[in-house]
């Protein structure tokens, strides 16, 4: 080929043109996905009357950030971003406990039964008995508006517990033999020579877990009707079909508070969309760019397995 | 004599290194050379007691998994009764197959689950045509040389995964609305008069639905194809250059045929998920407007079985949408073991 003359590489007119198509290409993809994050952001701290009506697209317009105060006292919200945070706590760790034990359990080849054990949790990933069988069962369990009911079902899972084993699996055998050799017992060895040392692949399955926990719709929508359980996801979902009444009670109450309500400050339908959505979003986009090399592991060790 | 694995059977059939493990756990038991026979007995039985108590440790779990994914299966049985939550299972009205006849002889029933079933199919079809983005995405980005370009449009673009679908709505709402953002642009343009129609429309549901899924899992998807580039042997590359191989002629022959065997399996377990959608993303768009052509099967269970109140009619659906899925996803399976001689589950 021509553009390699005496081992240096020369960029020819093609593959200029190459270059500049596929560079504005992926700019306009990355374009695409961060601009409406982007958009929702302005819009929440520009001035509302503004906002309301369509002209803040580029930068924000008489910046302030009264409508976070205001949206934090709209009735429910609070409460419902107590359980978002609760669940995903509490969710997040015991998903990662049980999923570092049955990960290295399963890795344990003098269990009885293992084998069978291990396939009786895999298999669950494949078949499921449909959306009202479940919801009886839950209903029968005592768990629909129930806080419980977030986690709970969430405790097992089986893609984490095969990211756990397949991790396990690649430690040396030599520091479970020598801790037998002491007389440890299983669970003196899980939690003080396995625990400790399976932190990185935990990561994965923590921010998995959690990310998926915080982003949770469903089970509240099929499963809950008390108000105090709602979650900031359901409350949102709520709030894009509501925002008009919401933006009336917000001024009501806003009124009372401040004392003084200009056009810029004063609540609308779209400011409140705006300002609950950044909330619900925020923590994902402060925490995915730290925790992104986590996503990538946990999702090529999953490959691994198909 | 068998080589010891370094590591304890990673990956690879899990059968098989079980097997490998027992083999060579027994081969030590039996060459190890300085055992008595008592302490060896006594060993065993210690070891019997200790296998015994590492299951009993896993036992909670194991209920759990049971309660929630095996013992739902028993509401199957609800499909046979007229099953009325206030009466119970015993006070409800048994009515054998009738759901399932129902299901093929109410000409209004066949029309509208054909409709669903149009709707789900469409959708993963469209799903399926769409899924070779995320390769293409990967082998274009490849060719960017900057990686601080690369990073951050691999960042940017894998940002829209990790929302709720919820969020998407929202976004959605605020930017296709008849009062969001690009009705504006239009109408300030003086391109429009009135506000046209993104969401509150029953036109072209199905590829607006697969445009949202793909703005949502485009660059996500092609992390895994990103890697599996990263690991092609580069003299495949060094030795077509040297025949005079130019860059999309190593896309065609070398790096796409390479990331073939990946994409297969992908696309098999997307045809084993043929009816399962999911309900979330057309939950939140779904509105008066579009019903009829965003209802895909597991909406549909939803919206007759918990919105409706006919559980006994959306058991029956979902338990043929269970058994039915279960079945594809053997036959894929099969398929894939006799052209790859390996299974993807």
């Amino acid at each position: 080929m021509s553009n390699t003359t005496f081992g240096v590489r020369r960029r020819g007119g093609g593959d200029i043109i190459f270059a500049i198509t596929n560079y504005s290409v992926f700019i306009a993809l990355a374009f695409l996905c961060a601009y409406p994050f982007y958009f929702l952001i302005i819009n929440s701290i520009s001035a509302n009357d503004v906002s309301a009506l369509g002209q803040v697209r580029w930068l924000p317009v008489d910046v302030h950030l009264e409508n976070y105060a205001q949206v934090l006292q709209l009735n429910g919200l609070p409460m419902a971003a107590i359980v978002s945070i609760a669940r995903t706590a509490i969710g997040t760790l015991a998903a990662v406990l049980a999923s570092a034990f049955l990960g290295f359990m399963f890795s344990q080849s003098k269990m009885w039964g293992r084998q069978f054990w291990y396939r009786f949790v895999i298999i669950t990933m494949y078949f499921s008995a449909g959306l009202i069988p479940v919801f009886i069962v839950m209903k029968t369990l005592g768990l629909t508006n129930n806080f419980w009911v977030y986690v709970v079902p969430f405790i097992v899972q089986p893609f984490f517990i095969i990211l756990v084993k397949t991790y396990v699996e690649a430690m040396p055998e030599s520091l479970q033999e020598a801790a037998e050799m002491d007389g440890a017992n299983i669970l003196q060895i899980f939690f003080r020579i396995f625990l400790p040392n399976m932190t990185p692949i935990l990561a994965t399955v923590a921010i998995f877990s959690a990310v998926a926990q915080w982003n949770s719709f469903q089970d509240t929508l099929i499963y809950v009707t008390d108000q105090s359980l709602y979650t900031l996801q359901y409350l949102l979902y709520m709030f894009i079909n509501q925002a008009n009444s919401l933006a009336q009670a917000a001024q009501n109450s806003g009124g009372n508070l401040s004392g003084i309500i200009t056009a810029a400050t004063t609540q609308t339908p779209t400011s409140i969309r705006m300002t609950v959505s950044v909330l619900v979003v925020l923590p994902i986009i402060f925490i995915y760019p730290l925790f992104q090399r986590f996503f990538v592991k946990g999702i090529m060790l999953g490959a691994v397995k198909g | 004599m068998r080589e010891y694995p370094a590591s304890r059977g990673a990956a690879g059939d899990d059968m098989t290194s079980q097997l490998v493990l027992q083999e060579v756990a027994a081969t030590e038991l039996e060459e190890s050379p300085a055992t008595e026979k008592a302490s060896r007995k006594w060993r065993r039985q210690a070891g019997g007691r200790r296998s015994m108590g590492m299951f009993l440790c896993i036992v909670p779990f194991m209920v759990l998994v049971f309660v929630f994914s095996y013992f739902p299966l028993y509401g199957w049985i609800y499909s046979l009764f007229d099953y009325r939550p206030a009466l119970g299972l015993s006070g409800s009205e048994f009515v054998g197959l009738q759901w399932f006849e129902l299901l093929v002889s109410s000409p209004t029933q066949v029309a509208q689950i054909g409709q669903v079933l149009l709707n789900t199919l469409a959708i993963s079809f469209l799903g399926i045509a769409t899924s070779v983005l995320p390769l293409i995405f990967a082998v274009f980005l490849n060719e960017v040389r900057a990686p601080w370009f690369r990073n951050s449009v691999q960042t940017l673009t894998t940002l829209p995964n990790f929302i709720s679908w919820v969020l998407v709505y929202m976004i959605a709402f605020s930017l296709f609305s008849s009062s969001g953002l690009v009705n504006n642009i239009l109408n300030d343009a003086g391109l429009i008069t009135q506000p046209l129609k993104f969401l509150d429309t029953d036109q072209n549901v199905w590829l607006t639905m697969t445009l949202w899924g793909v703005w949502k899992g485009l660059g996500w998807g092609a992390i895994i194809y990103l890697a599996a580039i990263a690991g092609i042997d580069q003299s495949l590359y060094e030795s077509a250059k040297i025949d005079g191989a130019g860059r999309f002629q190593l896309m065609r022959y070398i790096t796409i045929p390479q990331l073939m065997p990946t994409y297969l399996v992908l696309l098999l377990l997307s045809v084993a998920n043929l009816l399962n959608n999911g309900m979330e993303q057309y939950f939140v768009f779904q509105n008066a407007f579009n019903k009829e052509t965003i209802q895909v099967l597991d909406l549909y269970v939803y919206n007759i079985g918990i919105t409706g109140n006919s559980l006994s009619m959306a058991t029956a659906i979902g338990m043929l949408k269970s058994v039915i899925s279960v079945v594809l996803l053997l036959t894929v399976n099969w398929i894939a073991k006799r052209v790859r001689g390996q299974s993807i589950v």
